[in-house]
């Protein structure tokens, strides 16, 4: 048969055409992926790039002594029977006050002008109050968070198409707030309290932050590196390097992969039974979350750890117990060092896994609004026995709000959330490429 | 080299390794010595998600305005907040269960046995359930016949039971536009559900006269409530099992679609929806408070009253609750949509003397 290497034959055009055709899937599979990628991140950004700001306004605040010091003492305890309800008339002449002042006019009433103060002023002026008494009497400039609605009016989200159709605000309010706006009464400005405050009721979507939920899930983080990291590594060295192969070695193995795959929430339903019911440790605590999520991250630890080791030559141990040392001096000196860029990674990632879960905890009363900074240690609550939050969760909890203001600060959550986890991600791939040792 | 060389040594060092070891040993150690009954000073709280709005925001108010720290609300349902209430008394158990029905008699069994016998009914007020669909969409003024005549699983017509097919609201009542039937309501662990069915599917059946006519075709009277109570499984009525938000999302994919609420829902929400009346009523606050809107219920929580005195703050934030100030009507649980309860002053009294159920009170 004559054939020329310049035209191929229907058999090496049949098989090429088969490779074209597989490389297209793959590119259609990627492009799939990152379709949906984009699309997620732009909804998640989109939605939530504006709770990193917020709008504050500048208002000058006349604490008379018959408003907030009704006894006329001074005395921070009497002025505390002045409730944040008792506090909310001497925001409404301030504000309408400001309206005067500024010579507009409206058709709104003095209580539709105050609902363009965020509910949490109330809480702010009166602390600032009770902080220092010698302010009675005086007036005070305050910079005061403006209403959730007022606040998605500079965002976009709220419009006075919307706004005339919605219970909460009315085009005359906004028109109001532009009207601060352009005199310098009302500022947009970068959202630090996002991160430092603690959660917020519905009626104050504005004053939402993420300050519990961070800090419940550091002390979470740090139970379960502290717990999970020792444990872990401990029991893949002697599975890896100790254990004799034998039938009930192979039964522990075949479980530890099991466990990497048991559903996150039946964790939960364990620690609600051993360390709440059983143990009483306190409920919502991040004692117990760390210790459920340190049994779900057990397993991906063990696994990633045993894979480490494994990858370190066994030549390496033969010259270590060639020259004389000891079995754990040839694990501890010259495998464990060589491992430990891996051993860090699969703990990292999976950290990185525990942070981002949830389900857990929805049985161990973390779902839940807590406003208290958790401590670390105090001597009634004992060691993270406080009550909090954590990172998923809040977002758990703010999509399920009614204020549609909630939605933002969700989608904030999310991309707070992710940022954390990238950096987490990349420190593991920074370790790696760093002491990875490649034979 | 350097780096490695370093973490070569962190990790070679076995008298490293060993404090390593012993500090996490003495940290697992404090976290068991430190913890034990009744260490806890703030009051926890879990039950209904109707209830939960309200509950954090009164939280909140009780946390800036007196010196007890916020007290901690979790959401999860009426009855798993009920059922986490009878697991017994200590610290490790929540003081208040929020219901968005009262507590039933097994209940209070499970609670008795469990050793926890003196609980505390406390009535909030009352919240109204509406019926909204998609702002852009057609109006509707609905009666309870209407809505059993739509979702209702089976129809007793000519003395038997024919299965339900109206597929559009003109079909169930002339009035109506010829809008396919799309019904989001509230899933079975919802407190809303029972209310629904009730006062809403089960008022209709009655209404429209299919109930006696059951009754007089010979069906007993448990029978005949059942089935006036089945909803149609056919897609045409969906059940939502998550929150408000849900249905809400469900509406603005499908305009045809209506859905069940809660009234402060809807309110905080008027820039999307629109609210049906039901019998001729706009549902406010006002019109539910008058009894003239036909579907509404009672919000409750239980306290534990050994927990009185032991947790702090408990009764404090109980009676803040119920205040004039908080539950009454121009304070701020009516702003978000409760309906305040006409007889709060004797709620008020029913927390000042502890009388707990069962008391005869």
């Amino acid at each position: 048969m004559k054939s020329s290497l310049l035209v191929s034959d229907a058999r090496t055009t049949k098989r090429n055409k088969a490779e074209a055709r597989f490389k297209a899937f793959g590119l259609g599979a990627i492009a799939v992926a990152m379709l949906a990628l984009v699309i997620l991140l732009t909804s998640v950004i989109g939605n939530g790039a504006s709770s990193f700001q917020q709008t504050y306004i500048t208002l000058p605040v006349e604490l008379s002594a018959d408003r907030v010091d009704k006894k006329g003492n001074r005395d921070p305890v009497e002025m505390a029977k002045t409730t944040t309800i008792g506090y909310a008339p001497v925001l409404r002449d301030a504000i309408v006050a400001e309206v005067a002042r500024l010579g507009l006019t409206t058709e709104l009433s003095d209580k539709d002008l105050a609902e363009m103060i965020s509910k949490e002023a109330a809480a702010t002026v009166r602390d600032r109050v009770l902080g220092n008494p010698d302010l009675v009497g005086q007036t005070v400039t305050f910079d005061l968070l403006a209403s959730g609605r007022i606040d998605g009016f500079f965002k976009g989200r709220v419009t006075m198409e919307s706004a005339a159709l919605d219970g909460n605000t009315s085009p005359d309010a906004l028109m109001i707030a532009q009207a601060f706006a352009d005199a310098g009464v009302m500022d947009t400005k970068f959202n630090w309290s996002f991160f430092t405050n603690p959660d917020a009721s519905v009626q104050r979507p504005e004053a939402a932050g993420l300050g519990v939920a961070i800090l419940g899930s550091l002390y979470m983080m740090l139970v379960v590196l502290f717990l999970a990291l020792p444990i872990g590594v401990a029991s893949s060295i002697y599975l890896e390097e100790f254990a004799p192969k034998n039938r009930i070695t192979d039964v522990i193995e075949v479980n530890i992969s099991n466990l990497a795959a048991v559903p996150s929430i039946v964790y939960g339903i364990l620690g609600l039974a051993i360390f709440i019911n059983f143990m009483e440790f306190n409920q919502s605590s991040p004692l117990v979350g760390g210790l459920v999520l340190t049994l779900m991250t057990l397993p991906t630890i063990i696994i990633s750890t045993r894979a480490a080791l494994k990858s370190v030559p066994p030549s390496i141990r033969d010259a270590a117990l060639g020259v004389g040392a000891s079995k754990m001096q040839s694990v501890f000196h010259h495998v464990l060092p060589l491992a430990a860029p891996g051993i860090l990674t699969g703990t990292i990632i999976g950290l990185a896994q525990a942070l981002g879960e949830t389900a857990p905890l929805l049985l161990i009363g973390m779902v839940a609004f807590v406003r208290e900074y958790p401590a670390a240690y105090t001597p009634e609550a004992g060691l993270f026995g406080e009550a909090s939050t954590a990172l998923p969760v809040q977002v758990f909890n703010w999509t399920q709000r009614s204020d549609p203001a909630f939605v933002e600060r969700a989608s904030g959550a999310i991309i707070t959330l992710l940022v954390f986890l990238l950096i987490m991600n990349a420190v593991a791939i920074y370790l790696r490429r760093r002491f990875e040792r490649r034979w | 080299m350097v780096e490695r060389f370093a973490l070569y040594r962190l990790l070679t060092d076995w008298s490293d390794m060993m404090s390593i070891m012993k500090l996490t040993a003495t940290t697992a150690a404090i976290a068991l010595t430190a913890t034990s009954s009744f260490a806890r000073d703030n009051v926890q709280i879990a039950g209904s998600s109707t209830v939960l709005p309200y509950a954090s925001i009164v939280a909140e108010l009780f946390g800036e305005n007196f010196d007890y720290p916020t007290p901690v609300v979790e959401s999860g349902g009426s009855s798993a907040g009920l059922k986490r209430f009878c697991e017994g008394v200590g610290a490790n158990t929540i003081d208040i269960a929020n219901a968005s029905r009262p507590i039933r008699e097994n209940e209070v069994a499970v609670c008795a046995d469990a050793g926890v016998t003196d609980i505390i009914e406390v009535r909030i007020g009352y919240d109204g359930i509406v019926f909204a669909s998609d702002i852009a969409g057609n109006s509707f003024e609905f009666t309870p016949t209407d809505w059993y005549k739509a979702i209702a699983n089976e129809h007793f017509i000519d003395g038997a039971l024919v299965p339900n097919t109206f597929e559009t609201w003109d079909q169930v009542n002339p009035d109506f536009p010829a809008q396919p039937i799309q019904a989001f309501i509230p899933g079975t662990k919802h407190g809303t559900r029972e209310v629904f069915e009730e006062q809403v599917i089960l008022a209709g059946c009655e209404d429209g006269g299919f109930y006696e006519a059951m009754l007089a075709a010979g069906v007993d009277e448990d029978t005949a409530e059942q089935k006036c109570m089945a909803i149609r499984t056919d897609g045409r009525s969906v059940d939502i099992d998550g929150d408000y938000t849900e249905t809400l999302a469900r509406i603005e994919a499908d305009s045809n679609g209506i859905g069940v609420f809660g009234l402060s829902f809807y309110e905080n929400n008027t820039n999307l929806l629109q609210v049906a009346t039901m019998n001729g009523v706009v549902p406010t606050t006002e019109s539910i408070a008058a009894g003239e809107y036909p579907v509404s219920r009672p919000l409750y929580f239980y306290i534990k009253a050994a927990h009185i005195g032991v947790i702090p703050g408990l009764k404090d934030f109980a009676e803040f609750f119920v205040s004039d100030d908080i539950a009454g009507p121009d304070g701020p649980l009516a702003e978000y949509g409760l309906v305040s309860d006409p007889e709060l002053l004797d709620v008020q009294d029913t927390i000042a003397n502890e009388m707990v159920m069962g008391s005869g009170s």
